[in-house]
């Protein structure tokens, strides 16, 4: 491992001082903030990451979890995922959120990663984790790995020639479907950012995985109300049972009254190069009978976009399959 | 310097072990000298004195930051390399080895430790970051002469082959005892799916936590 130094601020501002001489916060940083460190520290032993400092993030005041006035909640950004799992407003509210976080990594890594670590959460892509093999995500213009390569558990929707790697966060899918708001401080002051805006496609710069600048601290994610009457849950399906990357999941959030579904949130894990929301999903189930021909629609228009890779294909079905079965289960009699 | 006070009257426990009340350690390192010596006729008492520990050579670098950690309740005032990841510096710098290093990457649980109450990867923790925190290795949940609960079952059930993931395995065992875990041993399977055991002796492990579960002798 690369040596670096640390800094420990006292606050906000200072940690935002403290990274902002920085050329990039994206791949390849000279500092990066530091929170749980269960992605980070494994990326700088592999050589992956090699920053030259590391801004300690843990003693500043963004371990929170709190109504909002509005029925929201605010989450703050070194908020641990077990806590996070199982607070109690998330298991009354947002069953989603709670389930998608536990059906991740195992009880010790969730008590150690935060919120917004996991929103930053790297790919497993076996390309990106080995600086011996082209990638360019890791390395800009040294090839694309996957392609042609060990692409089985890799992305079918939102690819492109220069990368196909998967997020891999079940936080995220759930973050995506209760249509959350990141919200961070930089340089120029305070911005919302919706979580569909948050992470970017690879298209021709896979290096560049979300819209934070030099200097952006996030420091809390909002949630909105919930629905009325909504009922949600997270389907993972993967190669065994427990502490496993998905390669398939869904995240629905559905509203329905006397068999007809009024509102539907739909995203998808393990099957996009960033959090899959599926608004074409949305579209097929709103104001539609919740049948399972409704859901065969849904699940249709969710994959209509798929680009299978050699090893991949199998995942377009999976996901359609998986959509159905989580559309079942969230409108069947309770 | 490690706490050298406590480290002594470490060795000194281990040197006063006579043969017949051998530590897994010594046994092995009497193992590996007999190897040694398999054409020098048998092996005596007088070889098999367990070697003098030295304290293992650190490599502080110029870089080296003061940190002051509080393991098993004790503090240590340490100058380390900020790259130490916890399970180094309780291993090599405190000379606490009960925490094992398996995959080093997270992904086994060997290293587990708890961190303020809660179990957490100590191969993918700075030390340096967790100055204001209390750290409880396996040495601090019981000893051989008064042996955790989970410990005595792990014992009484057989939950281990080789051993070495069972430092890990009773951390988060333990853990898990404060936990909202449900009550099936399929419950205890999730709940304990960050600690792999090479050797298979999953079905032991969950029968030794659920007779601690159900036995009312929880807490640590």
């Amino acid at each position: 491992m690369k040596a670096f130094q640390l800094t420990r601020p006292k606050d906000n501002a200072q940690a935002i001082a403290a990274t902002a001489n920085t050329k990039t916060a994206q791949q390849g940083a000279e500092i990066r903030f530091i929170a749980g460190g269960t992605t980070l520290i494994d990326l700088m032993k592999l050589n992956v990451e090699q920053p030259e400092n590391l801004v300690d993030v843990n003693r500043l005041a963004l371990d929170k979890v709190e109504a909002t006035p509005d029925g929201g909640l605010t989450i703050g950004a070194t908020v641990r995922n077990s806590e996070l799992a199982w607070h109690p407003l998330v298991r009354k509210n947002y069953r989603v959120l709670s389930e998608a976080i536990l059906s991740g990594a195992t009880a010790q890594i969730r008590n150690m990663a935060t919120t917004a670590g996991n929103l930053l959460q790297r790919t497993r892509c076996v390309y990106f984790r080995d600086p011996a093999m082209p990638c360019n995500k890791r390395q800009p213009g040294s090839g694309c790995g996957a392609i042609n390569g060990f692409n089985r558990n890799l992305a079918i929707l939102g690819t492109s020639e220069q990368c196909i790697a998967t997020n891999p966060s079940d936080m995220n899918v759930a973050m995506a479907a209760l249509e959350a708001t990141i919200h961070v401080r930089g340089t120029k002051g305070e911005r919302a950012i919706p979580i569909g805006d948050f992470h970017v496609l690879p298209g021709n710069t896979p290096q560049r995985e979300t819209v934070l600048e030099p200097g952006d601290l996030i420091t809390h994610v909002t949630l909105p109300p919930p629905a009325p009457g909504n009922r949600s849950l997270y389907l993972k399906l993967r190669d065994r049972m427990s502490y496993e990357f998905a390669l398939a999941s869904a995240a629905v959030v559905i509203t329905a009254a006397n068999g007809t579904i009024t509102r539907a949130r739909i995203a998808m894990g393990g099957v996009g190069t960033k959090p899959w929301r599926s608004t074409e999903a949305e579209a097929e189930l709103a104001d539609q009978p919740a049948t399972e021909a409704t859901f065969r629609k849904a699940a249709d228009a969710a994959v209509r976009d798929a680009k299978a890779q050699s090893q991949n294909g199998f995942k377009i079905e999976l996901t359609k399959r998986c959509l159905v079965h989580a559309l079942k289960l969230a409108t069947q009699p309770a | 310097m490690p706490d050298e006070t406590a480290s002594n009257e470490r060795h000194d426990r281990d040197n006063r072990l006579a043969f017949g009340q051998s530590t897994r350690r010594t046994f092995l390192s009497r193992l590996g000298m007999a190897g040694l010596l398999t054409s020098a006729g048998p092996v005596t008492t007088a070889f098999a004195q367990p070697s003098v520990k030295e304290p293992l050579p650190s490599s502080i670098s110029k870089d080296a930051v003061p940190v002051t950690l509080t393991v098993n309740g004790k503090k240590h005032d340490l100058r380390i390399d900020p790259r130490t990841t916890l399970l180094d510096c309780l291993r090599e710098h405190l000379h606490l080895t009960g925490s094992k290093k398996g995959c080093d990457h997270g992904q086994c649980g060997a290293c587990t430790v708890h961190i303020n109450g809660r179990r957490q990867l100590s191969c993918l923790a700075f030390a340096a970051l967790h100055e204001s925190d209390e750290i409880t290795t396996i040495e601090g949940i019981g000893q051989p002469e008064k042996m955790h609960p989970m410990q005595a079952a792990f014992v009484k059930c057989d939950a281990y082959q080789c051993g070495y993931c069972t430092s890990g395995q009773i951390m988060s065992a333990v853990a898990l005892l404060k936990e909202p875990c449900g009550p099936e041993d399929a419950d205890v399977k999730e709940f304990m799916s960050g600690n792999i055991c090479r050797c298979g002796a999953y079905p032991n492990i969950v029968a030794a936590i659920q007779q601690v579960r159900q036995g009312g002798k929880a807490g640590s």
